[in-house]
């Protein structure tokens, strides 16, 4: 009887991991096909040419520049600004605090296609032209509220005494934001990046709605899935996801080394 | 003349409804070793707090020296705290925790080290200084606070409970230390307590504060053998509160109409209600004290160095303590005495306080 409890839960565990894993899986597996026709849809002999060419399908550079070139800008300005934000709102009580606390969730509950329209419509009548800028304007725009909701979290648990310890050690404001303050929160600061980076790079609804003659790389693929699927697009994305869950291993890993160093430093 | 090294000048905090602190005035002498002693919530920390620069005072003024410091930042006075939760800086070491305050005020690296090394050694910390503070103990964090906070040999350190989350044992370790590097360093030092035998122990002066205001003021003997209220009559150890009313220079009336001897000037400023106080050690059973009260033993603790006993009379409750084991046992009827030079009086109304 113990035997069957214990068992089922690692079998329940190891299916609802298969659930996860299973679409990623074959998106890596099917970078290493070798389609008969123009749709990489069924299984037809292994190859490494897709990966020795992975930029072979026209237009698929370009449109995979555009987005790596988006989710850098986008992720930084939204770090910075909501950044900013979050202390702000932790750290003072001014006039409408409480309720720009409630309001910073408002972009994350907002269905996509709401925002994407009203972001169009919004451009439109102020006669901006669709393309980069207004796609980047509306990844900062979502990426924002994920940013000061994160930092925030960290900003809560920070024990103001630290600060207070700084100052009474000669640091002025500034040179106590610098050393104790930003040190202290960066993990936050770098999960909120890392999190804005992702968000952008993959996003399909808001930016359709903005990009005017822009193609990023889900827009291309998504045209492209008309007229064929070929494989770079499993190869692109597979790299993609690495790069993601290296990006997200490595800060784990480096906080904890930050945790633990020390006992070896002279 | 002596050297004031913190002047407080009718300073009041007020906290939204709360009175923290309410016009207090106090100077502070340089080089000694004062405690602020009171219970929970009478406004230590926050008097604590106006000094270092972290409060401002909503009214009075304070001095650092002759410098008014009021409105200045932390960063801008002579003054350090040691945190009552250390705030160590997590995301450095030992040693470059006690260095921060020196880096900020330039000081040249072959200078820094000797300084941080120096200072550590003073802790006992010495060979710490690549930990970081997570992997010390308590007692050992509290000894970096310490030594973040002395090595920039401010003119005045500010102590806010900083022992208080320490075991007992430790405790008393340190609050011989504290006092020993008080001694070596010789800067003026005050130490927030709500821990009366540690203000004892430690203080040259206590400054006993109750609601926000300065109770009384003195050397640890002179706060014990002559509390001015019963606050700190009762604060200060255990003391006999027997109620009267004054009936001559030296002579008080109790409400049995018994009459008791106090020493000379005892009174003085003293009329109407008082109560004579008197402390358990200094009650002799027997003897031949001017003052005489007789009762019957209710309780009796043996607890070592002394024996001691509840006695009741037609007064009150009279504690007893006695050295070693007493051979008195309850239900005994016996008559106790003691001298009025032992005695000290205090104004009821003031003990009518809540
Ligand atoms: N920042 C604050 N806001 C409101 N009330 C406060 C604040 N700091 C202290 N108080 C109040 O002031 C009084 C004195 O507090 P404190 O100085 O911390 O006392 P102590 O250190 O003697 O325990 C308490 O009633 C406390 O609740
Ligand atoms: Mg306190």
């Amino acid at each position: 009887m113990r035997w069957v409890r214990r068992h089922v839960l690692t079998a329940y565990a190891v299916l609802a991991l298969a659930y996860l894993f299973l679409p990623i899986a074959v998106v890596v597996a099917f970078s290493f096909n070798n389609p008969k026709g123009r749709f990489n849809f069924t299984w037809s002999g292994f190859t490494w040419k897709n990966w020795e060419n992975p930029f072979a399908f026209p237009g698929i550079g370009p449109a995979l520049r555009v987005s790596i070139e988006l989710a850098l800008l986008s992720s930084l300005i939204a770090t910075v600004l909501g950044t900013l934000i979050a202390l702000a709102l932790v750290r003072y009580r001014f006039r409408g605090s409480a309720t720009t606390n409630m309001l910073i969730f408002i972009p994350m509950t907002t269905p996509e296609v709401v925002m994407g329209a009203s972001l169009l419509t919004l451009f439109v009548n102020w006669r901006i032209a669709q393309g980069f800028g207004t796609i980047l304007i509306a990844h900062i725009l979502f990426n924002i509220s994920y940013v000061v909701v994160t930092v925030r979290a960290r900003l809560v648990g920070f024990d103001r005494h630290l600060e207070e310890a700084a100052m009474d050690l000669g640091a002025n404001e500034w040179v106590t934001f610098l050393r104790v303050t930003l040190p202290l929160i960066m993990p936050g600061i770098l999960a909120a990046g890392l999190l804005a980076f992702a968000l952008s790079i993959d996003d399909f609804v808001i930016t359709y709605f903005n990009a005017g003659a822009t193609t990023t790389f889900p827009l291309f693929v998504w045209g492209a899935a008309r007229v064929a699927t070929p494989p770079q697009i499993n190869v692109i994305g597979t790299a993609i996801f690495v790069v993601a869950v290296t990006g997200m291993l490595a800060n784990i890993l480096f906080q904890n080394y930050r945790a633990r160093k020390g006992a070896v430093l002279a | 003349m002596t050297v004031h090294d913190v002047r407080l000048e009718n300073v009041t905090k007020q906290f939204a409804e709360v009175t923290a602190v309410d016009d207090m005035s106090l100077d502070v002498e340089s080089g000694k070793f004062y405690a602020f002693l009171g219970p929970s919530g009478c406004g230590k920390t926050t008097t604590l707090r106006m000094i270092g620069g972290f409060e401002e005072p909503t009214e009075g003024t304070i001095y650092l020296g002759d410098r008014t410091v009021t409105g200045l930042p932390p960063y801008k006075r002579d003054v350090n705290t040691v945190f009552q939760s250390y705030a160590l800086f997590p995301h450095l070491t030992v040693f470059e925790n006690v260095a921060f305050g020196l880096r900020r005020r330039g000081v040249k690296k072959q200078l820094l080290r000797g300084q941080v090394d120096e200072m550590l050694r003073i802790v006992g910390l010495e060979g710490y200084g690549g930990r970081r503070p997570k992997q010390l103990s308590g007692g050992q964090q509290q000894r970096v606070a310490l030594a973040r906070a002395l090595v920039n040999r401010p003119r005045v350190l500010l102590l806010d409970e900083p022992l208080g989350a320490l075991d007992l044992k430790l405790r008393k370790e340190m609050q011989l230390e504290l006092k020993r590097i008080q001694h070596e360093m010789g800067f003026t030092f005050i130490h927030v307590t709500h821990d009366q035998e540690e203000a004892m122990t430690m203080a040259d002066r206590i400054v006993v504060m109750n609601r926000g205001r300065i109770e009384q003021l003195g050397d640890p003997a002179e706060l014990y053998e002559r509390p001015r209220t019963a606050f700190v009559a009762s604060f200060l150890g255990v003391s006999n509160l027997l109620p009267g009313v004054v009936a001559g220079p030296e002579l008080v009336r109790l409400e049995s109409g018994q009459e008791l001897r106090v020493a000379a000037g005892v009174l003085n400023g003293h009329t109407g209600a008082v109560s004579v106080g008197i402390r358990p050690e200094k009650v002799r059973i027997g003897g031949d004290g001017a003052n005489r009260l007789a009762g019957q033993i209710v309780e009796r603790a043996y607890v070592g160095v002394s024996t001691q006993y509840v006695v009741k009379t037609d007064v009150g409750q009279v504690s007893v303590y006695v050295q070693g084991a007493g051979a008195h046992v309850p239900g005994e009827q016996l008559q106790l005495s003691f001298d009025p030079e032992s005695a000290f009086v205090v104004s009821r109304s003031e003990e009518d306080r809540p």
